[in-house]
């Protein structure tokens, strides 16, 4: 028997519990390497606590649940229905349903693949080990994230995405999360993107509850390798309803004169922290991090981001937007490491938060290390209310207060909406966010 | 349409306007003229219904209404228009969405149905044309990176298309060349009707060349210390304001 620290008792539990439910499924148990390590670093670390530098304004244990319940066992319920029903108008592409953090191939758009190459995660380890060996579990490191860790110590079977060299995905391709439960549940997804040398696709990953009625915990890493020269999009939507929280990790790994983009909406939630980090390990890349968060009620949304700067030439830019209601928190802690190698970086961060009640409140820090001496980076963190003269102006030609409002808060949000690239993607993030400012 | 009576106005505990009274009715068009400090714009933005004025003494009635009771959008949708002296940019907000919602509202406040989107775009044309305004201001962001002529024209614009009763020119003629005086003064003249009234409140005579008042006031210390015809605001342009100032037993700032 293994001696279990106390903060790894969850742990303990939480194997058991999953070994429960997945014995006797038959299927392989790929990556035991990446497990344990996984198992050992969660050991070691423990779920953080606010004495955390890292999750100084996030309560994290406080979203924990206590009783682990890793899979609610329900049958798939999730139908073809559900799946239209958080369908984008206009916007073609193919979508993959992942349930409960599993990839779900009935519900999902297969047919005329062609060279691109969808499954999941554990039919990839035998149909294409050479990528797998190479890029899996590389980028997102257990030893330094709980939850990475956490997430790494079971074999989870999400999707495995693969744009060979020189292949342009015309339409993109939607990632349906749902999570559909009847009791509080951890729910944990693992995704491994790989686009080849000069490679083009767009992937937008939404977040959703069947119906919203327990808590849930999400624990999501995605880890992205964007080869040279590709131009890749990445789109995340957060939209699950005030009993989920999550932990979401987006890891990402620039090779030469490529450009990436990822852009993360928060609406309806609980406690969500999302991890942007984007190492950019080759030269000339053009990163862009963005964000946009409308957190309302008690809502709590922490964006932390990191470039890490190692090769010479490379922009990012970083635009970070938080409209925060009620007794809801919003923080952004964005980070850019320009490493001594990175000379010519070019490196931009914004982020601004209005507040819109005397119990909300948003934190908001950016962090620059430098250690190259030519490079340009600035940053720019502001903190307000809403303009009250743009209010009065608008109220002057006979608009409401809460019309006025909007109308600022609306123009206010379009500065990340105008940055999503795919029209029927911002017709439908508009809608949402109209809604949410309502 | 408008009467004001004995109105005191402070910001910050500091009385700006001491006793004011002024009297507009149906189709007239004033001009108020005062020097720098005199308590204008403060005029202008209590009528508006800016929250930082307080009201200490006397009312304003507008229609037969209290006004102060009003929220600026109601006085808004009642009829009363405030072209700023520095219309505040709104960055992201299109001008077309924010002149639709305007319109709808003081539709609604008027029983009338939201206006159909191409009768919407005939009128944004025709208003716009009114003013000489660039059909591809109305395509951007509400004053955004305008120059000070355009955000004044816009502000004219914006009254043609919200068509007021009451409508308050707060130094709209302040850092206009000749040309765009002309143009709004145009603007103002083709509004004039026997049942729209004018508020000019203006530092210098020269828009009131263009837009010939019915009454001037002078507008000193917080209180209307002269009123006259059109030949006063002459007469100011002739002789400044000292001599104002003294009959008022002001000492002269040289």
């Amino acid at each position: 028997m293994l001696t279990l620290k106390p903060t790894s008792d969850f742990y303990s539990r939480a194997l058991l519990e999953y070994d429960r439910v997945f014995s006797g499924d038959g299927a392989p148990r790929p990556f035991a390497d990446l497990r344990r390590r996984g198992r050992d670093a969660f050991e070691a670390l423990g779920i953080p606590t606010k004495r955390d530098e890292e999750w100084k304004h996030t309560d994290i244990r406080k979203a924990f649940p206590s009783d682990v319940s890793f899979f609610d066992p329900v049958a798939l319920r999730i139908t073809l229905d559900d799946v239209a029903s958080h369908s984008i108008p206009g916007l073609d592409g193919r979508t993959i349903v992942v349930v409960n953090g599993v990839f779900e191939p009935s519900l999902s758009e297969l047919d005329g693949l062609g060279e691109i190459v969808i499954t999941s995660l554990r039919a990839s380890a035998d149909a294409h080990p050479e990528l797998m060996q190479a890029h899996f579990g590389r980028y997102a490191e257990v030893g330094e994230n709980s939850f990475v860790a956490l997430n790494s110590a079971f074999d989870l079977d999400g999707v495995f995405l693969y744009v060979p060299d020189g292949v342009i995905v015309e339409q993109p391709i939607r990632i349906l999360h749902v999570i559909d439960a009847d009791k509080e549940v951890i729910v944990q997804s693992r995704h491994l993107f790989v686009f080849g040398q000069n490679s083009q696709a767009r992937v937008i990953e939404t977040h959703h509850a069947r119906t919203g009625s327990v808590n849930s915990f999400g624990n999501h890493v995605t880890e992205i390798v964007v080869g040279r020269d590709a131009v890749i999009d990445h789109y995340r939507v957060e939209d699950e309803g005030d009993n989920a929280a999550q932990v979401n990790t987006t890891q990402v790994y620039q090779q030469d004169r490529s450009v990436f983009s990822t852009t993360t909406f928060t609406f309806a939630s609980g406690l969500v922290r999302n991890n942007v980090n984007v190492v950019v390990d080759g030269e000339h890349c053009e990163s862009s991090l963005n964000g946009l968060y409308i957190a309302r009620g008690d809502q709590h949304v922490d964006n932390r981001t990191l470039v890490d700067h190692a090769k010479p030439g490379c922009n990012s830019n970083e635009l970070y937007k938080g409209i925060i209601y009620d007794r809801a928190t919003g923080v952004f802690n964005g980070k850019v490491l320009v490493r001594r190698a990175a000379q010519q970086t070019n490196a931009y961060q914004q982020s601004q938060g209005v507040v819109l009640s005397d119990d909300a409140d948003h934190y908001s820090k950016p962090e620059l290390e430098i250690f190259a001496d030519d490079v340009k980076c600035s940053h720019g963190s502001t903190t307000g209310e809403i303009d009250l003269d743009a209010l009065f102006y608008c109220r002057t030609r006979g608009i409401s207060f809460e019309d006025a409002r909007a109308l600022l808060l609306y123009a206010f949000a379009h500065d990340v909406v105008k940055r999503v690239k795919l029209e029927p993607l911002r017709d439908w993030l508009n809608a949402r966010i109209d809604e949410r400012l309502d | 349409m408008l009467t004001i009576r004995n109105l005191h106005a402070s910001v910050e505990d500091h009385e700006i306007l001491k006793g004011l009274s002024l009297e507009v009715k149906p189709g007239e068009v004033h001009a108020i003229m005062g020097p720098n400090g005199s308590g204008k714009s403060t005029l202008a933005c209590v009528l508006a219904g800016k929250e930082d004025y307080e009201i200490t003494e006397g009312t304003i009635t507008f229609k037969g209404e209290d006004l102060t009771e009003m929220a600026p959008e109601e006085r808004a949708r009642e009829g009363l228009f405030l072209a700023f002296q520095y219309p505040v940019e709104l960055p992201g907000v299109s001008t077309m969405q924010f002149l639709k919602t305007a319109v709808n509202s003081i539709r609604a406040h008027r029983g009338q149905g939201d206006m159909n989107v191409a009768e919407f775009l005939k009128l944004m044309r025709e208003k716009a044309d009114f003013v000489n305004l660039d059909h591809k201001l109305m395509q951007r962001s509400v004053n955004e990176g305008f120059s000070g002529g355009e955000k004044k024209r816009a502000e004219i614009f914006q009254m043609a298309m919200l068509d007021p009763q009451l409508a308050i020119l707060d130094e709209t003629d302040s850092g206009l060349d000749i040309d765009a005086l002309r143009v709004v003064a145009a603007g103002v003249n083709k509004m004039r009707n026997s049942e729209r009234s004018f508020v000019i409140i203006t530092h210098y005579q020269r828009l009131l060349n263009f837009v010939v008042p019915d009454f001037v006031h002078i507008l000193l210390d917080g209180r209307i210390v002269k009123s006259g015809g059109p030949e006063l605001a002459f007469e100011l342009e002739d002789k400044g304001y000292d001599w104002i100032k003294e009959e008022n037993g002001e000492a002269i700032v040289a």
